[in-house]
């Protein structure tokens, strides 16, 4: 191996780790017993948020290879998606699970009734067929139609961001930056499009 | 074992030290403590009746004023207002709140709220009453014997706790003001303060401050209706409204507004502040109603704290949050669905 690879490597395990950070806190406070009197709907929501960021990050991979020459970034950009899928798949069976404790009556009514649950989860299957031909070897056989498929990710997140402004209470400061960084990761791409 | 990592360590609360009235009272105080501690302690009934809870050793209690500690310590378990349904654990009743002044994180309240000042309160008496003016809490609060009384509280994103409450009937209150003919409805207040409440400095939130709750007179005047001052044998904590808070169990918990500094009466329909923000989504009413959905989510069923993971604690909500019997007659004849 040499120092280069090496280096590669270690920045390659750091990042992994990074992105698995939150999910450990997690796992921390529910050992510790220290996610406050409702753990479930904290878990929940952790989970969700993370799922969004990671999405998002996903997203700035191109930009700022454009933008900044950040070509390293690309290395990593399966890695931020798998982990967008992983948590998001996490936060949808922790809702099902803590939240509704898998009451079939209760989940139907919750389809039909929580019309931002119903985008949630469109989105989380916008991005099953994305999680499944990350590989490389599926990334080969698919050729062209690959990235036509991984297109996908431009519906799934603004589902995501629907989902997400359907939980305003009285606060959107939160969903007002996330909805500012799409519309400018999305934005960018429109502009290239333009360009070209 | 539970740590408790909430921010609560703050060695001497606000509440705890000796204001100055009550120190220049200091020696007529004594007197008074050394007169009554000179009967003998015999056929005290009411002390019997003073509830015990457990409170973890390493949790604060708080103590309140000098004031309210003996009439804190007087109160009397009223039975027939009380539910016997599990309590929710002290811990999970003082770091589990929705009080958006101090954040609109459940957690928020007890770690930005311990420094919170009140004590001296005043609370302004205003509108359609025969004596308005501004009162001192203490003389608010002179005439009232305290109540523990145990209630299911319902929050509108579905889920509940059962609290012990310390306080009295709103309806005992209203009447020493002696409101006129007029009072069709009363508007509660809660303090502003953008130095003490970092939540009323933002600038991306949607409630205009101050925050605003209203109920009918009829509402206001009904027996469970509870202004509280206490939970658990203690003083209100500040995340939990200190020192005077509306407690209205057949509503959704933001109709019991907190840290209230104005009672206003009034021939029309008052603002309040969810109303204002929602109006399709939050009514004046707020019952409690299993039949009639918030837009974005069900009402029927509701996780009662503290719920496990595996497997949460749902239960069936019931109308009026299971206090039918006592209110459903104030809305005979109303349309549930519209007056949601």
């Amino acid at each position: 191996m040499t120092p280069v690879e090496r280096i590669g490597l270690i920045r390659w395990w750091l990042i992994f780790l990074l992105l698995l950070l939150p999910l450990g806190l997690l796992l921390e406070g529910l050992l510790t017993d220290d996610l406050g009197a409702d753990p479930a709907k904290y878990i929940v929501k952790e989970l969700g948020f993370w799922a969004l960021c990671w999405l998002w990050l996903t997203l700035a991979v191109t930009p700022s290879r454009k933008l900044f020459g950040w070509r390293w970034l690309a290395r990593y950009r399966r890695m931020f998606g798998l982990y967008a899928f992983f948590y998001g798949l996490l936060h949808l069976l922790a809702f099902a699970t803590f939240l509704l404790g898998w009451r079939w009556d209760i989940l139907i009514t919750e389809l039909t009734k929580r019309p931002y649950i119903v985008v949630g989860s469109v989105a989380l299957l916008l991005l099953l067929p994305l999680a499944v031909t990350s590989t490389q070897g599926m990334q080969r056989r698919l050729g062209k139609r690959w990235k036509k498929l991984h297109a996908l990710i431009y519906p799934a997140s603004l589902l995501v961001m629907l989902h997400f402004l359907w939980q305003i209470r009285a606060d959107f400061l939160q969903q007002l930056i996330f909805a500012i960084l799409l519309a400018l990761l999305l934005g960018y791409r429109l502009y290239l499009k333009r360009l070209s | 074992m539970k740590r408790y990592k909430t921010g609560i360590s703050q060695p001497i609360l606000p509440s705890e030290i000796t204001p100055e009235s009550v120190y220049r009272d200091r020696r007529r105080f004594m007197q008074a403590a050394l007169s009554v501690a000179a009967i003998p302690m015999v056929g005290f009934p009411s002390l019997a009746g003073a509830a015990e809870y457990d409170i973890p050793a390493d949790l604060p209690r708080y103590k309140g004023p000098l004031w309210l500690q003996q009439k804190l310590a007087d109160a009397v378990r009223n039975n027939d207002f009380s539910t016997s349904e599990a309590l929710a654990p002290y811990y999970d009743a003082i770091t589990h709140n929705n009080f958006y002044e101090f954040g609109t994180d459940k957690r928020d309240p007890v770690r930005n709220a311990q420094g919170f000042v009140t004590d001296p309160w005043k609370v302004e008496i205003s509108g359609e009453v025969a004596k308005p003016g501004s009162y001192n809490l203490e003389d608010i609060l002179a005439p009232h014997a305290l109540e523990d009384r145990v209630y299911r509280l319902r929050c509108v994103e579905a889920w509940s706790m059962v609290i012990p409450w310390l306080g009295f009937p709103l309806a005992d209150l209203i009447k020493r003001f002696e409101p006129t003919s007029k009072a069709k409805y009363v508007q509660f207040t809660t303090l502003m303060d953008k130095d003490q409440m970092p939540g009323q400095r933002g600038f991306f939130g949607t409630i205009k401050w101050p925050y605003v709750e209203g109920l009918r007179m009829d509402e206001a005047m009904n027996p469970l209706t509870l202004m509280a001052v206490g939970l658990y044998g203690n003083a209100l904590p500040p995340q939990n409204g200190a020192p005077l808070r509306l407690v209205v169990p057949w509503k959704y918990g933001f109709k019991s507004i907190k840290s209230i500094v104005r009672i206003h009466f009034s021939d029309t329909i008052p603002a309040t502040s969810w109303n204002d923000i929602a109006p399709d989504e939050y009514g004046f009413y707020a019952n409690v109603n299993p039949q009639v959905d918030h837009p974005r989510w069900s009402q029927a069923t509701e996780r009662r704290l503290p719920s496990s993971l595996l497997t949460p604690n749902i239960i069936d909500t019931l109308p009026f949050n299971g206090y039918a019997d006592q209110v459903a007659h104030l809305y005979r004849g109303m349309d549930l669905t519209k007056w949601f």
